[in-house]
């Protein structure tokens, strides 16, 4: 494994390293000492085309617990504002030696495209591309339900909500059901996206159908800023077809958990009640999200995988 | 020229020899350390933890009270991480605050002495222990470290092509035992 782009490329194998490491990084967060010197003297960019806050952090957390030297870097207030290509910006990053780039961007494919390009050396992590993938999120969303519910092998998942935009709806869908579990994805007609088909799935536009044999529901949320057109005809509407309240929550069994990537719409898709409750597990997703991107830049960059590299 | 010698494996140690010298280790430690009260024992996955589990059966029977042992990962602590592909972790479990205690590190073998190097930085992540020793079932030589062990099964005189091959029952599923392999003639 050189770059994690997406989970379409991790093997069963592959995904249950990640999150067996995880598991025995997250008992770092409890040390006196929280920080191991596994990758002193690497460098991590953090390349932010897109707005993010806890992504971010975790994985600036992730580096600085595992004494990487990390460079943040967000397009707004840099050259990308004057019009700097990837290409060159993935070129001034090669010029420092960033060992890894974990990089979101709007345009889904650009992980891809800077790892397959000769521009730069170093492990790409992909931190969410357009609508396509986030990889890191869906393994802390398998390493959370792992922790409850035990292997995934038969488990039930419910994801509701905007399934068209949501790079964590399809990163979890192929994780989960690598991982044995049964996904079944619930979403208004209008928000799947074509040839859903082929995903490893079952799909519902009922959500009430779906709730008693879950085992995990996990909301996404509604991404406002990418509703460039009428998808539902109010936030009334989504809300109450689609929206996770008390009486919903209700209908789930007793160990069933539920859980949401965040941000957050309070009273859209979760309501706040539900969203505190003692059912949602949405505080503990960020806190086990700093483990399992620990474990993906640890397994990426402390190893050689070259022979040459061993020699030198 | 003359064909290599087939790899023949040499059984040094077996069951019984093996549960000998983790009873005098045992002993050993208890003499040394007056109070068992504040001993911890710490062992290196994956199969140092096992034998500390035994030492420390063995220790609370002798004492007639729960001697606590745990084990330590020294994965991320290793100093060749760059030179070989990424590996798993092993299980971490401390079982108590060890500021102020006795740790004792147990491992199955002790060549290099890097893993040693390893564990206690790692240690160090963990609390000040007053004073850390070392128990190992196999001593093999070629230090490159300062390092020595306080308490020794067996001294193993080898040379570097040898390969020693420790095999306990719960980590391996094999009868407890400790063979050489390999060798030039």
């Amino acid at each position: 494994m050189k770059h994690l782009l997406s989970t379409r490329d991790l093997s069963r194998e592959d995904a249950t390293l990640i999150l067996d490491t995880a598991q025995e990084l997250l008992a770092v967060a409890e040390r006196p000492v929280k920080k191991l010197p596994t990758l002193r003297g690497r460098t991590i960019v953090n390349l932010f085309y897109e707005d993010s806050t806890r992504t971010r952090i975790s994985f600036e957390a992730a580096a600085k617990r595992l004494s990487a030297d990390v460079i943040n870097f967000s397009a707004k207030g840099s050259s990308v504002s004057k019009g700097e290509s990837l290409k060159d910006t993935a070129l001034t990053l090669q010029a420092m030696g960033a060992d890894a780039v974990v990089i979101r961007h709007s345009a889904s494919g650009a992980p891809h495209l800077l790892a397959e390009s000769q521009w730069m050396r170093g492990a790409v992590v992909n931190a969410g591309d357009g609508t396509h993938e986030h990889p890191t999120q869906a393994l802390l969303d398998a390493f959370t339900m792992r922790r409850h519910l035990g292997e995934l092998d038969g488990k039930n998942i419910v994801i509701v909500g905007d399934v068209l935009h949501s790079r964590v709806a399809r990163s979890n869908a192929y994780l989960l059901s690598t991982l044995g579990a049964n996904v079944t994805l619930v979403s208004p007609p209008t928000l799947f996206p074509v040839g859903i088909e082929t995903w490893p799935v079952a799909t519902s536009y009922n959500l009430d159908a779906s709730l008693e044999s879950a085992d995990a529901v996990m909301m996404l949320r509604v991404q406002n800023e990418r509703m460039n057109a009428s998808f539902f005809p109010s936030a009334r509407e989504y809300s109450r077809r689609y929206g996770l309240n008390a009486q919903r929550v209700a209908k789930l069994a007793e160990h069933a958990i539920v859980m949401h990537p965040g941000p957050m719409n309070r009273g859209m898709e979760i309501t706040a009640d539900v969203a505190d409750s003692d059912r949602s597990v949405i505080v503990e997703q960020v806190t086990n999200g700093v483990a399992v991107r620990m474990a993906v830049l640890y397994l990426l960059l402390s190893g050689s995988q070259t022979p040459e590299a061993i020699e030198s | 020229m003359v064909a290599s010698a087939p790899n023949m494996a040499r059984q040094v140690l077996d069951a019984t020899d093996i549960k000998r010298a983790v009873t005098r280790i045992t002993h050993e430690i208890l003499e040394k350390n007056r109070n068992s009260d504040d001993l911890v024992l710490i062992g290196i996955p994956t199969r140092g933890d096992e034998l500390a589990a035994r030492i420390a059966a063995k220790m609370s029977e002798v004492e007639g009270k729960t001697i606590s042992f745990g084990s330590l990962d020294i994965t991320m602590y290793r100093d060749d991480l760059r030179m070989r592909p990424a590996r798993g972790l092993e299980p971490t479990s401390i079982p108590e605050d060890i500021d102020g205690k006795v740790v004792v590190l147990v491992d199955d073998v002790l060549m290099s002495g890097r893993t040693i190097r390893a564990a206690l930085d790692a240690l160090n992540d963990h609390g000040r222990p007053r004073a850390v020793q070392l128990a190992v079932l196999v001593d093999r030589g070629h230090r490159e470290l300062p390092i020595r062990a306080d308490f020794v099964g067996k001294n193993l005189p080898t040379s570097m092509s040898e390969r020693v091959q420790v095999r306990l029952s719960l980590t391996d599923d094999a009868d407890d035992s400790v063979t050489i392999t390999g060798g030039e003639e």
